[in-house]
C-alpha cells in the first residue's frame, strides 16, 4: 500500500541549503571547511614564501648537530660534545622530574591545608585560609622570583659553615646544608653495589633500582593476591580473614631485605675545601621552581579539597553513623568515595597547569624543556620554527599523557549511573 | 494520688522568673578560646603551632617594616641611615626605591608629561564597566560612577593635566553621572565607544581612524538596514562584508586624508613605551573583553552536532590547552614572522594581546561548556517547544543561565589571565614585575633592591585579583535567583 499520510516529496530547490534544517548544517560545515582550508593554504603559502626569502629551509636535521652548551647536573650523561637531540631529551627530562616531585608535593600540602581549613580551630583555619588567598591571588612569577631571591640573596655561601666557629649551620642534624649557590643534600651509598645495567645511548640504570621496581611491582601484585582471596574468603563463608599484617609484610620485608643486601645507606654531604661534597647538591634554580610550584598549587589544590568534603552533603555521614560504621570507616567507605569524584576532575587540570607552569624555570636559569630546546638551542640555531614546533608538540603529548592517564582513574572513581 | 500531694504543695510559683545569663564557663572570652583554640590536644597543638607559625613571621619581619626608609636617593643610602638611625647591623626595608620608581611601576616609560592620559582611560572605563558589572543594582553603580569619576579627576589635576583635558574628562563623567540617573541604559553607548576612546587615550595619536572606524561600522548598519527586507541572512552577510572590506580598504588612508584637512590628533605613545602596570591592565582588560565572547562561541562549536565544527573546536581548544602560555607568546614575537606575508610587521603589544586572548578563550570555552552541560536537559527542551530557532533560544534561554552557572569558573580564568600578564617580560615587554624590577636594579644607586618592589607589586596584584574574586561571589549572590 502506499503511503498517503507522506507529505509529497518537494523537488530540491537551492534556496533549501539555507532555509531547509535537514541541508543547512551541510552548507554551514562545507562553508567552514573552505574557510579553514583558505586559512591553512594562506599560513602555508606565507611560511613557504617566507622561508624562501629568509634563505632556510624547514628542516629538523639540526637535532644531530653538536650542541655545545652545557647543562648542570644533567638526568642523564650529557657533555657540551652530545646533540642538540640529547640536550632536548635532558631538558625534558628535567621538565618530568620537578613537574611530578612538584605534583606529588602540591598534592602532600593541597590534601593537609585543604582539611586544615575546615577545621574547628579558629586561628589555624584563618592562618591556612590566608595563605590560600595569598597565593591564588598573586602571580606564580612573584612567587618563583621571591623563592629564588631569598636562596640566592639571604642564604650564606658554601663557606660560611667552614672554620670552628661557623657563621651559618647545616639543618636536619647536619644532612642539609642550604647556600646561596646550591642546596647540599645526603646521597644514596651502597657498600654492595651491584654495578649499572647499559641500556645504549649512554644511559645506566643501576640493578639495584631495577631490583626495587621488581619488589614493588610484585608486591603489589602479591597484595592485590591477598586481597582477591580475602574477599572469596569472605564471600564464602562470611568472616574475612586479617589481612593487614600479611600486606604490610609484602610490602615492607623484601625492600627491608634489599636494603640490607645492597647496604643502602645515607652519605651527608661534607664541607671539603670551599663546597660541600659527599652529598647530592642540588642547584637553586630547581630547588626554587619546585618550592614555589608547590606552594602555588598546593593553595589552588586546598580549595579543591574543601570544596570536594564540601560537596558531601552532611546526610551522608549521619546516614553513615545511623547504619552504625565507625568514623574512620565512614570516611574511608562513604565520605572519602564520593568527595574524590568531584576532587578528580580539577585536580587534574592543577597537575596540567603545574607542568605547563614548570616553563617559567626560564626565570630561575634551571634548564627544562624550553631552557634547552626552546632557548639555547633555538638561539644557537637559529631554527626558531622547528624549535618552537617541536618543543609546543611535545607538551601537548605530556598533557595528552597527563590528562589520559588522570582520566583512566577518573573513569575508576566516577559515580556508576544507571 | 494528685490529691494526696495537693495537701503536701507549700509554694506555687505565680511569676517568670527573669532568664538567668548562662553559667560563667559557657560564656565570655576563656570559653571561646577553649571551645575554638583548646577543645582536644590535636586542636591544642594546632594552635600552638598556630603561635609559632605567627611567631615566626613578626619575628623576622616586624623589625624590617619597622625600620623603613622612606627618603633616600639610593640603596647605600637607604643602608646609612638605618645604621644611623637604629644601629650598626639593624635591617630596614627600603620604601625610598617605591617613592622614587612609583611611576616606572605604574606607567613604564610613558612621557611622565602625558600620564593623566592613562588615569582618564582607566576612569573611563570604569565609567564603561559600572553599567555592565553593577547593572542590577542602581545604589551600587551611582557610588561606583561617582567615587571613579571624582578619583580620576582628583588625579588627572595632581598629575597635571591641562585644562582642556580635565574640563573634557569633567564633561564626560559628570554627564554619565546624570545619564545613570535618568536614561541608565544609554551609558551602554558609552561602554560600546569605549574600546575606541580607550585605545585613543592610550597611544594618541590621529582620532580620524576612530571616526572612520565607527563610520564604517555606520555604512554596514545602513546596508543591513537597507538588504533586510529583502532577506535577514543577505542583509547581515552584506553588513558585515562592508564593515570588513572598509577596514581593510579604506579607513586608513581615509583617516590620513581627513587628518591632513582638519587635524586633530594628540600626541603619539609608542608601544614600546608601555610598561608596568599601565602594560598588564592594558592587556587584561584588551584580553578579558575579547575571550568572553570568542570563549562563548568556542563552547556552543564544541557542543554542536555538526562534526566539523565540533571536531574543529575539540582541536582548537585541547591543543591551546595542551601548551604552556609561554610557547603561545614566543609564537607571537618569534613565528608570527613565518606566517604572515612578508613584510607586516604589526605592534608586539597587539600581537601579545591576541595570543593572551586565545590562551584564556579555550579555558573559557572548558568553563562555558560545564555551564551548558549542567543546565538541564528541560530548558533546552522548552525553547525547542517554544519554537525558537538556535540563536534565539542560545541568546534568551540557553546562555544566560549557563553563564550564571559557571561564574566563578570565567571569574577565575580571568585572575588566572591577570596574573599571566606577566609572562609578557620573556618577549621583552616590561611587565611591573620582573621587566620593570630588573631596569630599576639595573641603575646603580638601586642594585640588590628585591623585597620592596616584589612586596608593593604583589599588593597591588592582590588587590586587583582579590577584589576580581569578591565581585564573582557578589555577583553569584545577586544572579542567585532560587532560594532568597
Amino acid at each position: 500500500m502506499a503511503d498517503i499520510s507522506a507529505p509529497a516529496a518537494t523537488p530540491f530547490r537551492l534556496s533549501m541549503l539555507l532555509y531547509d534544517r535537514r541541508y543547512r548544517s551541510m552548507t554551514i560545515q562545507v562553508f567552514v571547511f573552505i574557510l579553514v582550508m583558505a586559512f591553512a593554504w594562506w599560513l602555508v603559502g606565507n611560511t613557504i614564501q617566507n622561508l624562501r626569502v629568509m634563505g632556510k629551509d624547514f628542516d629538523f636535521g639540526f637535532l644531530g648537530q653538536r650542541a655545545g652548551y652545557d647543562i648542570p647536573s644533567p638526568p642523564i650523561p650529557y657533555t657540551s660534545d652530545d646533540t642538540h637531540l640529547r640536550a632536548t631529551i635532558v631538558g625534558l627530562l628535567n621538565t618530568v622530574i620537578v613537574s611530578v616531585l612538584g605534583c606529588i608535593a602540591a598534592t602532600v600540602l593541597g590534601i593537609t591545608v585543604g582539611v586544615a581549613r575546615l577545621s574547628n580551630n579558629w586561628l589555624f583555619a584563618r592562618l591556612m585560609t590566608i595563605y590560600v588567598e595569598m597565593f591564588r591571588n598573586i602571580p606564580l612569577l612573584l612567587w618563583i622570583l621571591i623563592v629564588y631571591a631569598i636562596f640566592t640573596e639571604v642564604l650564606p655561601p658554601p663557606n660560611a659553615y667552614r672554620g670552628e666557629d661557623p657563621a651559618a649551620s647545616m639543618i636536619l642534624f647536619d644532612n642539609v646544608a642550604l647556600t646561596n649557590r646550591y642546596t647540599a643534600i645526603p646521597s644514596l651509598g651502597m657498600t654492595n653495589n651491584p654495578g649499572d645495567l647499559d641500556l645504549g645511548y649512554r644511559i645506566l640504570i643501576n640493578w639495584a633500582v631495577i631490583a626495587f621496581a621488581v619488589v614493588l611491582i610484585g608486591g603489589w601484585f602479591l597484595r592485590k593476591a591477598v586481597l582477591n582471596h580475602a574477599q572469596k574468603v569472605q564471600d564464602a563463608t562470611g568472616d574475612r580473614p586479617v589481612t593487614w599484617w600479611k600486606n604490610l609484610a609484602i610490602m615492607t620485608v623484601p625492600s627491608l631485605l634489599l636494603i640490607w643486601y645492597f647496604g643502602l645507606h645515607l652519605v651527608p654531604p661534607e664541607l671539603k675545601g670551599f663546597n660541600f661534597a659527599g652529598g647530592l647538591n642540588v642547584q637553586n634554580g630547581f630547588v626554587a621552581l619546585w618550592l614555589a610550584l608547590t606552594l602555588y598549587t598546593g593553595a589552588f589544590i586546598a580549595e579543591i579539597v574543601r570544596a570536594g568534603i564540601l560537596a558531601v552533603s552532611k546526610g551522608q555521614s549521619e546516614a553513615a553513623f545511623a547504619l552504625g560504621l565507625k568514623p574512620n570507616w565512614t570516611m574511608n567507605l562513604v565520605i572519602l568515595p564520593q568527595a574524590l569524584r568531584v576532587i578528580i576532575p580539577p585536580l587534574i587540570s592543577q597537575y596540567l597547569n603545574l607542568t605547563k607552569n614548570s616553563s617559567l624555570a626560564i626565570a630561575v636559569g634551571y634548564m627544562d624543556l624550553r631552557g634547552t630546546l626552546g632557548g639555547t638551542t633555538l638561539n644557537q640555531t637559529g631554527r626558531e620554527l622547528e624549535a618552537i614546533v617541536l618543543m609546543m608538540l611535545i607538551y601537548l603529548a605530556l598533557s595528552l599523557i597527563i590528562s589520559g592517564a588522570m582520566n583512566v582513574y577518573n573513569n575508576r572513581v566516577k559515580l556508576k549511573e544507571r | 494520688m494528685s490529691e494526696l500531694h495537693a495537701q503536701t504543695v507549700s509554694f506555687v510559683r505565680e511569676t517568670m522568673i527573669p532568664p538567668a545569663p548562662p553559667p560563667t564557663r559557657q560564656t565570655g572570652a576563656l570559653s571561646w578560646l577553649r571551645e575554638n583554640l583548646f577543645s582536644g590536644p590535636v586542636n591544642t597543638i594546632l594552635t600552638l603551632l598556630g603561635l609559632a607559625i605567627i611567631w615566626f613571621l613578626v619575628s623576622h619581619f616586624w623589625d624590617w617594616f619597622a625600620h623603613s626608609v622612606w627618603n633616600a636617593a639610593s640603596l647605600a643610602e637607604c643602608r646609612q641611615i638605618i645604621a644611623e638611625t637604629w644601629g650598626e647591623g639593624a635591617r630596614g626595608a627600603c620604601w625610598a626605591v617605591i617613592r622614587e620608581r612609583w611611576n616606572q611601576y605604574l606607567f613604564g616609560f610613558y612621557p611622565m608629561e602625558l600620564y593623566f592620559r592613562p588615569v582618564m582611560a582607566f576612569g573611563f572605563l570604569m565609567v564603561a564597566l559600572a553599567p555592565v558589572l553593577f547593572s542590577e543594582s542602581l545604589q551600587i553603580r551611582r557610588i561606583v560612577l561617582i567615587v571613579s569619576a571624582a578619583l580620576t579627576l582628583v588625579l588627572m589635576a595632581v598629575l597635571g593635566a591641562p585644562m582642556v583635558w580635565l574640563a573634557f574628562a569633567a564633561v564626560v563623567m559628570i554627564g554619565a553621572v546624570v545619564i545613570a540617573e535618568r536614561h541608565a541604559p544609554w551609558l551602554l553607548i558609552f561602554s560600546v565607544l569605549y574600546p575606541l576612546l580607550g585605545i585613543w587615550l592610550l597611544w594618541g595619536g590621529s582620532l580620524w581612524p576612530q571616526i572612520m572606524v565607527l563610520a564604517s561600522i555606520g555604512l554596514g548598519w545602513l546596508a543591513w538596514k537597507l538588504l533586510v527586507r529583502v532577506s535577514p541572512l543577505l542583509a547581515m552577510v552584506a553588513g558585515v562584508l562592508v564593515t570588513l572590506i572598509l577596514w581593510l580598504v579604506a579607513v586608513g588612508p581615509a583617516a590620513e586624508d581627513a587628518q591632513r584637512l582638519i587635524p586633530l590628533a594628540i600626541t603619539a605613545v609608542d608601544s614600546d613605551q608601555f610598561g608596568g602596570f599601565l602594560l598588564s591592565i592594558t592587556i587584561g582588560v584588551a584580553g578579558i573583553a575579547l575571550s568572553l565572547p570568542l570563549g562563548i562561541i568556542l563552547a556552543l562549536a564544541r557542543r554542536s552536532d555538526m562534526f566539523l565544527v565540533h571536531t574543529l573546536a575539540v582541536m582548537f581548544i585541547e591543543f591551546i590547552r595542551g601548551v604552556p602560555l609561554i610557547t603561545l607568546l614566543f609564537v607571537a614575537s618569534l613565528l608570527l614572522n613565518y606566517f604572515l606575508p612578508p613584510g607586516t610587521n604589526f605592534d608586539i603589544i597587539l600581537r601579545v594581546i591576541i595570543m593572551v586572548t586565545i590562551f584564556a578563550a579555550a579555558y573559557m570555552a572548558e568553563v562555558i561548556r560545564g555551564g551548558l552541560a549542567a543546565l538541564p536537559r528541560g530548558q533546552y527542551e522548552a525553547a525547542d517547544a517554544l519554537g525558537l530557532d538556535y540563536w534565539k533560544a542560545q541568546r534568551l534561554i540557553i546562555l544566560p543561565q549557563a553563564l550564571k552557572i559557571s561564574i566563578p569558573g570565567i571569574v577565575s580564568t580571568f585572575i588566572g589571565m591577570f596574573k599571566d600578564t606577566t609572562l609578557v617580560v620573556f618577549v621583552g615587554l616590561f611587565d611591573p614585575l620582573k621587566g620593570v624590577s630588573d631596569f630599576v636594579r639595573a641603575n646603580f644607586a638601586w642594585k640588590g633592591v628585591y623585597w620592596e618592589p616584589f612586596i608593593f607589586v604583589g599588593a597591588i596584584f592582590f588587590i586587583i585579583c582579590f577584589s576580581m574574586s569578591r565581585y564573582s561571589m557578589f555577583l553569584e549572590r545577586r544572579l542567585r535567583r532560587e532560594h532568597r
